[in-house]
């Protein structure tokens, strides 16, 4: 039989219906994997009494024919998610004894849906950065980084900012976890370690009780194995919730039903800005190929053009420091959170916020601080907001001559801790082909397509139209089908 | 725009992170590669291009100005670093 942190969710639901195993077994096989695991650093704080307890109540709620849709599933939470009574950090110093008294509303919806939460996965601080190394409780290492990942002459990323959530699934620690995307930090991290990652539109899962990184980029998403689990995971996450002013009230459809639709006549958009000088020639010739499974598959593959896709990063890199400035701002040492001991109310303000956030954050809060200064506003806020509606055309235009748009998800694979910490700009272009959709608000969905001459995944990112991510699953369950990677990482728990 | 010393020392205070003086040389040279870098934007012609803030189109909801949650002051309370009865305490503002 194969070994229960092995199955996908869909096996698992199966296996838990039929009686195979129950809840209890299957979360005990994920605790068991966790504690061989730990070296990996997946976990700010894991709950296996939490789990346990969850497990057990699901086996009784089966007994009795009562099972949710995702009823007995361990799932790791990013701890970017606040939930009741678990202490919820943002790796962040500024939050490392912040216990919410409330939960997030996605995180409810999934454990209403009977879902075992093993714990909080790490993440880089506030969610910024692209390889997990900004946070403060440690990195995660990527299972990829050998038989011994610890221990690893190379400790490769994870990707970021979900770094332990794509560590734990991707090593076997989790069935599936949260993740939240303000430039990528879903999709990267799952191009990096081999596995699925999905971006939703902007506004179908709620943000609340969410730590907001940059409101009007971030949102939250699945992360699995399959391109069927994180359809299963985004339809318990998804939905209108009256708390988050932005989420918007549409039906969820049953992304099931997607996945096995036919692509016949399906217009699939090659981006040409995309190909960028000097590409990983692995990741192009994947791209390549994944045009043409699609293709084989009856899609029509179709030119074309996103012009102002080269501005994206940079306008990326005015909006996102900019709202963060303003979302940080709550981190003043008063109503939660660490307080720095000062003479007055600003020096104990400058001494709580310099002390609790990390070399990165401060950055961007520094950054963003200028941007929207008085003089400077128009110059690169504005601006950077006008750019930002070209960007969104560009993709309003390309969508009136295809359905889906085929696109690598990351310029490279993955890289080593300290490769790219010298020049801050140069960790940046990890988000060059991701970002786009943040600003444009668009769902996006990246599975793993193939490795690279050195053995490491390589992801395709699909791009939908705004609220129309039964596409997406349609068109990226064909390329899985095509695809078929089956690679696991050279160490699994 | 390269940015100096003295604008470092300016959006430290606004934004309430004390960088020591030794440091703020560095971190100008910093922000200053970063925003030298996203000046490419010079480059767009945004000429009767309207700003956007937000990808929904729709202007956002609105809802009638009732309390219909609270009441739950020692749950707020439960991570203040210093709280006196049911209120945040702060370093002494006024003499």
């Amino acid at each position: 039989m194969t070994k229960l942190t092995d199955l996908t969710i869909a096996q698992a639901l199966e296996g838990l219906a039929a009686k195979e195993f129950s809840a209890v077994e299957l979360t005990e096989a994920h605790i068991a994997a966790m504690d061989k695991a730990r070296s990996l650093n997946a976990f700010i704080t894991e709950t296996p009494d939490l789990a346990r307890e969850q497990a057990k109540a699901s086996d009784a709620r089966r007994a009795a024919g009562e099972a949710k849709d995702l009823d007995g599933i361990p799932l790791g939470m990013k701890d970017l998610y606040c939930t009741k009574g678990v202490r919820t950090t943002a790796a962040s110093k500024i939050l490392e004894n912040f216990v919410p008294p409330y939960e997030s509303t996605v995180s409810q919806k999934l454990a209403d849906a009977g879902s075992v939460m093993l714990g909080k996965t790490t993440l880089d601080e506030f969610a910024m950065g692209s390889s997990g190394g900004t946070s403060a409780f440690g990195p995660a290492i990527s299972p990829w980084s050998g038989p011994n990942p610890a221990e690893a002459e190379r400790k490769l990323i994870p990707g970021g900012s979900s770094s332990g959530s794509s560590t734990a699934v991707s090593a076997r620690l989790a069935m599936g976890a949260t993740g939240t995307d303000t430039g990528g930090s879903i999709r990267q991290p799952a191009s990096i370690t081999g596995i699925v990652g999905m971006k939703p539109t902007y506004g179908r899962c709620s943000r609340w009780g969410i730590i907001a990184f940059a409101s009007s980029l971030d949102q939250a998403g699945p992360m699995a194995r399959s391109v069927s689990d994180t359809a299963l995971m985004l339809r318990v996450m998804a939905g209108f919730d009256r708390k988050d002013s932005t989420s918007v009230d549409i039906s969820v459809p049953n992304y099931m039903d997607a996945l096995t639709k036919s692509v016949k006549g399906l217009k699939v958009g090659i981006p040409r800005e995309y190909r960028l000088d000097g590409m990983n020639k692995d990741t192009e010739k994947l791209w390549d190929q994944s045009a043409a499974m699609l293709r084989d598959a009856g899609a029509e593959v179709v030119d074309i053009s996103l012009p102002h896709t080269k501005y994206a990063l940079p306008v990326y890199y005015i909006i996102a420091p900019a709202e963060a400035s303003s979302n940080l701002a709550r981190y003043d040492g008063v109503r939660f959170g660490l307080r720095e001991t000062g003479e007055t109310l600003d020096a104990m303000y400058e001494a709580t916020r310099s002390e609790g956030f990390g070399k990165e954050v401060q950055r961007r809060i520094l950054i963003g601080t200028y941007v929207l200064s008085a003089g400077y506003y128009d110059a690169y806020y504005r601006k950077a907001q006008r750019v930002r509606r070209l960007i969104r055309n560009d993709f309003l235009e390309a969508f009136r001559s295809c359905d889906v748009i085929l696109a690598p998800a990351t310029p490279g694979t993955a890289f080593a801790f300290g490769e790219k910490t010298g020049d801050p700009v140069q960790m940046y272009l990890e988000d060059v082909f991701t970002v786009t959709l943040n600003l444009a608000g668009l769902p996006g969905l990246c599975l793993p397509v193939g490795l690279s001459q050195e053995g490491l995944p390589i992801g395709m990112q699909l791009i939908g139209r705004a609220f129309d991510e039964s596409t997406l699953f349609t068109a990226a369950s064909a390329l899985e089908r095509a695809a078929a990677f089956s690679h696991k990482p050279p160490f699994t728990a | 725009m390269a940015i100096d010393q003295k604008t470092v020392a300016k959006i430290a205070h606004l934004a309430r992170i004390r960088i020591p003086e030794a440091e703020q040389g560095s971190v100008a040279s910093e922000l200053s590669g970063i925003l030298a870098w996203v000046e490419q934007l010079n480059e767009v012609n945004v000429e009767g291009v309207d700003p956007l803030a937000s990808v929904n189109d729709a202007s956002l909801r609105v809802r009638p100005d009732v309390v219909d949650d609270g009441g739950y002051a020692s749950d707020i309370l439960k991570n203040a670093p210093a709280s006196t009865a049911s209120f945040f305490t702060v370093p002494k503002v006024v003499e």
